[in-house]
């Protein structure tokens, strides 16, 4: 659809939760805890808080949370009965306070559940999320959605897009169907379309590297030191993988008790010391420069190369999240600055 | 500075050790390791506040053992856990050189870890004034109140594991959460799986953790879990008399004495 543009008050934000909340959705927006900002579900809107670059964590729990049930199972001599994922109990959720890098993020990791085939947990979830964007007004020094493509008022993945004016009243784009849908729950907040303009409202992020020219030197420079100089400090912990908004991989794990079980999926990461480690002992990636280069190949050449889309979309959650300083947007500056091969 | 970092291209250009791991300046006013092989190395070299995580994790790691002998900047954290990795027969005194940095900032040599030992008796282990407090508070909590507590803190945990990855101590190559035959801990981050790997992780910091604060500086969600260690030290002490690390008395949970109290088996 044609994207439409309103201006919703200031005043009538709090009035728009409360009618989507009363439509019955389940509402998850930015919650301020004592060191971390992190989407939890809300009952009212003084919960929220809008004090915040970007979350701590990304927005992918919605449909891709850190510990999934994808069945139980009950054993009974040589009979396995198996109890499905209930889909038809997935609620209809609003994700409020997205961010447009968090939303830009929802496609590339849609891209990776749907690949060979249908991850239908993952997809019923994300039919049932609606994402209410609001654009960024202050960024910080680890944000580099420019250099990646984004920007912070970019509307893709967002089903609806707010952007704070000076008057503190919002412009609201409604992108698709489904944002379509909250403003029908509520038209009389959506007012006639503001004259001001957008992007004078949004944070400054400079662009600080090509993308498409990262992928060329990573492909080209797949053997080289940078990878071992650049990853010295990293201590293999799971952190950047766990916070960021399109890493995907998960360990499954079946919880025995006795003769009734579930099967879970569990978050993973490339950077665990044992990720890959195979039966017969040997490890591909046995060393951290190894699983270093894993991590920026997979988002900048692996991922294009085999599902048309970036793994990376510059929020720079790593990088904050990272306790010894790796960090992203140095090192990727690094990369794109290396000799023409 | 001045003195340290003379001593450290006096290291490097004797060729007495090949690198030195200390403290750069990092991104967003934050400091972070650099492993400094030559004099443009070293120059980076700073040391303040700042310089929280404990730079003696990286002296087991086999990437770094491969960039050759090591000198390592240690203020006491990195001291002490040197002394409690030395009594686990995980470092040796012959392989690397250590650069103490008194708590008034100046070069310490030691040629020696008894010597590092030594000095380390003036300054023993001791809780602050905020720290005593929160040990207080958890431990006045009744019994369900504390499990309440820590169901809370532990619920946050999504174990990305750099409690353990910035943990000098967490050194095995394969840990109890990654044995699976038998499986010891559940995988999955949930309450009962954060509660066990937590309670084990602590468990096995019994008499072990150095109190330098580098798994709770870890934690992307800011967990308090420094306090499960915090509180074993305390009973440590009380229980076995075990006041720090010790070159000799280094294992708590895997030795015996004869005089060991056993009034708190049931």
């Amino acid at each position: 659809m044609t994207i439409e543009k309103y201006l919703v008050k200031s005043a009538s934000l709090s009035a728009l939760f409360d009618k989507i909340k009363a439509s019955g959705k389940v509402v998850q927006a930015p919650v301020k805890k004592a060191h971390t900002v992190d989407f939890m579900p809300v009952n009212a809107f003084n919960e929220i808080t809008d004090d915040y670059i970007v979350t701590t964590q990304s927005a992918k729990s919605v449909a891709f949370p850190r510990v999934e049930k994808l069945f139980k199972y009950t054993k009974a001599k040589k009979e396995v009965t198996i109890a499905d994922y209930a889909i038809n109990t997935i609620p209809e959720v609003v994700m409020w306070g997205v961010r447009p890098c968090d939303a830009a993020g929802v496609s590339p990791l849609n891209a990776i559940f749907t690949w060979d085939v249908d991850d239908v947990i993952f997809t019923t979830k994300l039919k049932r999320t609606t994402f209410i964007g609001f654009s960024c007004q202050k960024s910080d020094a680890c944000c580099f959605c420019t250099s990646v493509g984004g920007n912070p008022g970019a509307t893709a993945g967002s089903d609806i897009l707010m952007t704070k004016l000076s008057s503190g009243n919002y412009l609201a784009e409604i992108i698709t169907e489904k944002g379509k849908a909250i403003q029908v729950l509520a038209p009389e907040f959506f007012e006639e379309t503001p004259s001001e303009e957008k992007e004078k409202n949004l944070a400054q992020v400079p662009i600080q590297f090509n993308y498409l020219e990262i992928k060329e030197k990573v492909d080209a420079y797949f053997e080289s030191d940078i990878w071992k100089a650049q990853a010295q400090r990293c201590i293999s912990c799971g952190t950047c993988a766990f916070v960021c908004p399109t890493c995907a991989c998960f360990d499954i794990q079946d919880e025995n008790h006795g003769k009734v079980g579930q099967r879970i999926r569990n978050w993973d990461s490339c950077c665990f010391s044992q990720f890959t480690i195979h039966t017969s002992g040997h490890n591909p990636r046995e060393s951290q420069d190894r699983r270093w280069r894993q991590r920026i190949n997979h988002k900048f050449s692996i991922m294009p190369d085999r599902i048309n889309a970036y793994g990376c979309i510059g929020c720079g959650r790593c990088s904050r999240a990272c306790p010894v300083d790796m960090n992203i947007m140095e090192h990727l500056i690094g990369i794109s600055q290396l000799a023409k091969k | 500075m001045v003195d340290i970092k003379k001593k450290a291209n006096e290291l490097l250009a004797a060729n007495a050790v090949q690198v030195v791991i200390g403290f750069e300046e990092g991104t967003s006013g934050k400091s972070r390791a650099i492993f400094a092989q030559d004099a443009a190395g070293v120059d980076k070299l700073i040391f303040n506040s700042q310089c929280v995580l404990n730079l003696a994790v990286y002296l087991t790691k086999h990437e770094i053992k491969k960039l050759g002998k090591p000198a390592i900047i240690a203020p006491l954290p990195v001291m002490r856990a040197i002394i409690q990795l030395a009594s686990e027969f995980q470092i040796k005194e012959s392989e690397m050189a250590v650069l103490g940095v008194s708590p008034e900032g100046k070069l310490v040599e030691f040629q020696t870890f008894a010597a590092i030992e030594s000095y380390l008796k003036d300054f023993k282990i001791a809780m602050d004034e905020k720290e005593k407090e929160i040990l207080a508070k958890i431990s006045n909590m009744s019994l369900s109140e504390r499990f309440d507590f820590w169901m809370q803190e532990l619920g946050e945990c999504f174990k990305c594991y750099a409690c353990r990855a910035a943990c000098p101590m967490c050194y095995c190559h394969k840990c109890a959460v990654e044995q699976n035959k038998p499986q010891w801990i559940p995988v999955a981050a949930n309450n009962l799986g954060n509660l066990e790997w937590h309670a084990m992780r602590a468990m096995h910091l019994a008499g072990r953790c150095v109190n330098c604060d580098a798994c709770h500086n870890a934690c992307p969600k800011g967990i308090p879990l420094n306090f499960l260690t915090k509180l074993m030290m305390v009973d440590a002490k009380e229980i076995f008399g075990q006041d720090g690390p010790s070159l000799k008395d280094g294992h708590l949970l895997s030795t015996f004495k004869p005089n060991d109290k056993e009034n708190f088996i049931r």
